[in-house]
């Protein structure tokens, strides 16, 4: 069973409260956000229906919501995630290049996870750094000015983390 | 150095938080406009001249005033931070730094607007822009400019941040409520428009980041200082992030008075291209707008010099001129391949079309198909034509703009680099080790530093 702890409920409550009376429907998009930080970085059907029942709205509105937004995963992601751009600006920087290098050191293809579970490949649309080109989503937040060493540390920098928490 | 109106103290230590920022000045413009009536405001801000600043250029004080005003029922300003129009990254930058300038135009505009509950509606992969957004907000409560009776003006106001998740389309304003109500992001046919039924059915303005920061200057030092600077229609300063192949990419703030080669060129902007290699092209005001090769961007048709304003960058129309839209300064080298580019921009459109109507949805996946045959050497001479016509058919007959937003790239890039394409037709193996195309490249300039 998919639950919030007392404190992310807390939390969710606050997140509705933000709306008018009666407009609750808002905060959905950021009920999915909590939903997939808290289970396991993706959204299951009894993820969705439970953001549905604390909302409660029809499941279908949370499936067709759900199914709308690229940084909802609807299926199981890796421990680590690298979401690289590959639009214009960061192509016109050698973003390919990155991307092949990732395919190739990880050993997947895009939208592929290792088979040790640490690691996602997903490309992605102009997350809005172009300046800073070629870019990758990380988490919360942007690795910049990628190269093929910024990977191999970025890469070694999770297995590590992977193995000490572990 | 020219001057700076929002960046002016970006660099003050501290300015992301209360103490810095207030110290620095900030507020006052909180103070001095919870004097005056909502109208006074609307007045100023339609005198400055400002137009806003998120892509289309549409004169806020006019925006503001179309804002009905039935009794009894709320209003809402919303602020678009959604900013996902490939090559812009400035309201990024400005939220990232200045988060109180951004809630400070925010208070001043709900004021005058009369929004009680005011909306940022920022784009959900600036997942660390939230927190530093709702700090300074939580500062500003803390300091009495939010909250209840703010200064004792009788005025309420609280401001909350809504993260998207992961779509372009929800930048286009009415997509933007859509996806605000716990939607998909499907725009809405217009009329209505939200001036009139926007957000929960109630009035509502949306604004840029940038447009809604700009507010504090016109407040501060009055619309007829702000009207001064700049030229023509084109008043105050603009934001433009630049990216691409040159030497400095980043974030400047220009008065609209600097030429488009000082811009790339020049120590205090971009600094020229990498390498000493030529300018070949450049989408001057983000992924939509129109690519101009190298000659017509620094000159237009007539062989004036261009300039960074609205009106120059337009000049010329579609046939030979581009737009200042959203301030994406795309900047691509002789290595470039315009075909591969153009490709790139159109998968952009076809991964964020929304689906709703048929000559986008369908459309944009033809013309990225066409693209991506045409620049791997399999294209045929007759594929350049079959792009034409249909980008012609989205043009004008879609829900939203998206549609000729994905339209105008393919346009432009035909009408100027057809050469380019015919090349790929025509030499099919080469084309992908070897870039070519008849461009009219620039030779480097050395513009003098004033
Ligand atoms: C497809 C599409 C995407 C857009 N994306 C943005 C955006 O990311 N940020 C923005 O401020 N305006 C965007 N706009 C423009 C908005 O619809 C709207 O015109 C703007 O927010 C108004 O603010 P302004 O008057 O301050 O410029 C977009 C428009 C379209 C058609
Ligand atoms: S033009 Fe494209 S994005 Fe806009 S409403 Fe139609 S299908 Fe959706
Ligand atoms: S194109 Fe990659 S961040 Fe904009």
């Amino acid at each position: 069973m998919v639950k919030f702890t007392d404190d992310k409920l807390a939390k969710a409550k606050e997140i509705i409260a933000r709306y008018p009376m009666g407009k609750h429907k808002s905060a959905l998009l950021p009920l999915l956000h909590l939903a997939q930080e808290n289970f396991g970085g993706w959204l299951s059907v009894e993820a969705m229906d439970y953001v549905a029942e604390i909302l409660n709205i029809e499941a279908i509105e949370v499936y067709e919501v759900a199914t709308f937004y690229s940084m909802y995963n609807l299926k199981p992601v890796g421990k680590f995630i690298f979401e690289v751009c590959q639009t214009g600006p960061c192509m016109l920087n050698g973003s390919d290049n990155i991307i092949d290098y990732i395919k190739q050191k990880l050993n997947i293809g895009v939208g592929e996870t290792t088979a040790d579970g640490l690691f996602t490949l997903k490309t992605v649309e102009c997350l809005g750094a172009c300046g800073y080109a070629p870019i990758m989503q990380f988490g919360k937040n942007y690795r910049e000015h990628l190269t093929k060493e910024r990977v191999d540390q970025l890469i070694e920098e999770c297995r590590n983390n992977a193995a000490t928490n572990n | 150095m020219g001057i700076k109106l929002l960046l002016d103290k970006a660099h003050v230590e501290g300015i992301r938080f209360y103490d810095a920022y207030r110290r620095e000045g900030g507020y006052r413009s909180v103070e001095k406009a919870l004097k005056m009536s909502p109208n006074d405001i609307v007045e100023e801000v339609k005198k400055s001249g400002l137009r806003g600043r998120g892509g289309a250029g549409f004169p806020t004080g006019m925006k503001w005033s179309f804002l009905a005003k039935p009794e009894g029922v709320p209003r809402y300003l919303v602020c678009n931070a959604d900013e996902s129009e490939p090559g812009t990254f400035k309201d990024r930058y400005l939220m990232e730094f200045l988060p109180h300038l951004l809630i400070e135009g925010l208070i001043v505009s709900s004021f005058a607007l009369g929004s009680n509950r005011t909306y940022i509606y920022i784009r959900g992969e600036y997942a660390w822009i939230v927190d530093i957004l709702e700090h300074a907000i939580a500062e500003a409560k803390a300091n009495g400019f939010l909250g209840t009776n703010i200064l004792g003006s009788g005025f309420d106001c609280e401001i909350y941040v809504h993260r998207g998740a992961g779509a372009y389309i929800c930048g286009e304003e009415t997509a933007l409520l859509e996806s605000l109500e716990g939607k998909r992001g499907n725009p809405r046919i217009k009329p209505p428009f939200p001036a009139i039924k926007g957000l929960w059915d109630s009035p509502t303005v949306v604004n840029n980041v940038e447009t809604l920061m700009a507010i504090v200057p016109i407040m501060n030092m009055g619309a007829e200082e702000y009207a001064k600077i700049g030229v023509g229609k084109s008043t105050g300063t603009k934001l433009i992030s630049a990216c691409g192949n040159i030497n400095k990419a980043g974030v400047y703030e220009i008065d609209m008075t600097i030429s488009v080669e000082e811009f790339i060129y020049s120590d205090e902007y971009c600094g020229g291209i990498p390498n000493g290699k030529k300018l070949k092209a450049c989408i001057p005001g983000g992924s939509s707008v129109p690519i101009l090769p190298a000659n017509l961007l620094l000159k237009t048709a007539k062989g004036e010099t261009r300039y960074m304003n609205y009106e120059s960058l337009a000049d010329g129309g579609f046939a030979t001129g581009s737009m200042m839209g959203s301030g994406g300064f795309i900047v691509l080298d002789e290595d470039q391949c315009v075909v591969r580019h153009t490709y790139t921009l159109a998968r952009f459109y076809r991964h964020e079309s929304c689906g709703q109507c048929s000559p986008c949805r369908e459309g944009t996946g033809w013309m990225e198909k066409i693209l991506l045959s045409l620049e791997k050497g399999k294209g045929k001479m007759s594929d350049i034509d079959l792009l034409w016509d249909i980008q012609r058919k989205i043009e004008g007959n879609t829900i939203c703009p998206l549609g000729d937003a994905a339209a105008w790239p393919v346009a432009a890039a035909i009408r100027h680099f057809r050469d380019e394409f015919e090349w790929h037709v025509l030499n099919p193996e080469e084309s992908q080790t070897r870039n070519f195309g008849l461009a009219h490249y620039a030779d480097p300039i050395h513009v003098p530093t004033v």
